[in-house]
């Protein structure tokens, strides 16, 4: 009879195994919620230039968890028209394909819940479950706030689906193979995919901003405009699942970036000592989670028609040259590698100082306005 | 791992934790928090104002133009997938007929983007 690791039966150990990944999931879920709300208010409140929560427990520390426990207490109410089932139910389709999410991420050397074959299209569908569960949420609260937000944030999140994949395509056509386990293993050394494949990076990288709702693109809850978008009505913990369903989301679409560009769990000493691969790990995904809070700090919210313009003018077209180049690139060099590096940061090069470019009537006008505010005051203040 | 069935068995695992995850931190809510309804708090909030009609009703269909356009990409996409992975063995044949393919759909992008389907009023 084979044996699973450990000594222990094949059987017991795939139910064990299965418990540990779910048990580890909802934690690090959880964990991961807490931590980013904490670090969130801290950078923020420090860009900002105030202090941020410091009264609870030492810098703060527990001022999440003393949030998670009122919530929990508070009264859950419901409006008396909303769409009862509906209503109830979008939490969890919220939620649970974030968690599901978790099931292919390679934590480490061996260390992944399940190493489908289809990885990446696995977490593409699961992605745009959550698109769901928010139009359902707009829609059943039966307000008009709610419905705006939530169909705002359909359109919007649809839009950007199409960049995403997009980008993530043009890794596979590199890499060949959907596995998360295998892209992984394909860039062992400092030679990670970002030097190679940028433009897909900066691509993902913007439609992964719009996918989770985060600024500059969280026009579905943008507060002054629609209270609070399809989240008007909820209230409690039912709001809760919502919240910690996004920062969930923000964690999964970074460790996408960590594993798909910048190696996954490779890093110096994982050879000898393969749980350094978690650190590793970790430490790539909340690079990119400090980085997302770092552009929320930075930059103003769009407006729904930039927003959707910059994605079908400017990121699809750009995405499907970047793929169409990169393919006929892999086919013509034995070793694409460099002649991919070069076009990839000409396009992203392209990217940066073009847009601008075809801005410059509005950048123009505003200069000018702000010249003549500028004189103004001038003319004002001289004695 | 080799077993193809297991790894869908914890994929299906993990969606029927997460649901059951959330379930229960509602039950727990639901069994701490206090319950005092009224009819002032069960009306649907549109800051202070009294709600007017439903909102189930008419909005732009510039929401459905985008879905149109959303669909005919992301089955684009979806034929993407299977080329890109076996991109290798398939060579400058699968390239030009995958080429062909995405012209057809960029003629049909600048189309909607000529026809100004792409503002957004």
């Amino acid at each position: 009879m084979p044996m699973g690791p450990f000594g222990i039966d094949p059987v017991i150990w795939a139910v064990l195994r299965l418990v540990i990944a779910v048990g580890l999931a909802v934690f690090l879920v959880l964990n991961g919620a807490l931590a980013q709300i904490f670090l969130e208010r801290k950078i923020q409140a420090v860009m900002q230039d105030r202090i941020g929560p410091y009264h609870t427990g030492p810098f703060g520390l527990l001022q999440t968890f003393a949030d998670a426990i009122k919530l929990i207490g508070k009264e859950d109410i419901r409006a008396r028209l909303t769409d009862a089932p509906f209503f109830l139910a979008a939490p969890a389709i919220v939620f649970s394909p974030m968690l599901a999410s978790f099931v292919v991420l390679p934590f480490g050397p061996d260390f992944v819940g399940a190493n489908l074959n289809v990885g990446l299209l696995y977490l593409t569908t699961l992605g745009s479950m959550t698109v769901l569960g928010i139009v359902i949420a707009g829609w059943a609260s039966n307000n008009k706030y709610s419905l705006m937000g939530g169909l705002r944030s359909a359109g919007q999140l649809i839009s950007y689906e199409v960049p995403q994949i997009l980008a993530l395509v043009t890794v596979v056509l590199y890499v060949g193979s959907l596995s998360m386990v295998d892209i992984t293993n394909s860039q062992p050394g400092p030679l990670v995919n970002v030097l190679i494949l940028p433009m897909a990076f900066v691509t993902y990288l913007i439609a992964a901003l719009a996918e989770t709702n985060r600024n500059p693109f969280d026009l579905p809850e943008a507060e002054s405009e629609l209270v609070a978008g399809f989240l008007t009505e909820y209230s409690g913990m039912r709001w809760g699942v919502f919240f910690v369903a996004e920062y969930g989301e923000v964690t999964v679409v970074s460790a996408i970036m960590a594993t798909l560009w910048f190696g996954g769990w490779h890093g110096p000493g994982v050879d000898a000592l393969p749980i350094l691969g978690v650190l590793w790990f970790t430490l790539k995904t909340y690079m990119f989670v400090l980085l997302f809070m770092w552009i929320r700090a930075t930059l103003p919210r769009l407006r729904i028609d930039q927003l959707m313009g910059f994605c079908w003018k400017v990121l699809i077209p750009l995405a499907l040259v970047n793929i169409m180049a990169t393919a006929v690139l892999i086919l013509a060099f034995a070793d694409p590698r460099l002649p991919l590096a070069i076009v990839n940061w000409i396009l992203v090069a392209a990217l940066v100082f073009g847009l601008p470019f075809t801005q410059r009537r509005r950048l123009l006008r505003f200069r000018a306005r702000t010249k003549e505010h500028v004189a103004m005051r001038d003319v004002r203040l001289a004695p | 791992m080799p077993d193809y069935n297991l790894s869908y068995f914890y994929v299906f695992a993990f969606f029927l934790v997460g649901a059951g995850f959330v379930t229960g931190l509602l039950g727990l809510s639901r069994f701490i928090a206090p319950r005092k309804p009224s009819i002032e708090k069960s009306r649907t909030y549109e800051s202070g104002e009294e709600p007017v009609g439903q909102a189930w009703g008419r909005y732009p269909s510039h929401f459905y133009i985008f879905a149109l356009l959303f669909v005919v990409f992301d089955v684009e996409v979806i034929f993407l997938f299977p080329w890109a992975v076996l991109f290798r063995s398939l060579g400058w044949s699968g390239l030009i007929e995958m080429a062909v393919f995405i012209l057809i759909l960029v003629v049909g992008l600048f189309y909607a983007w000529r026809k100004q389907v792409l503002r957004w009023y």
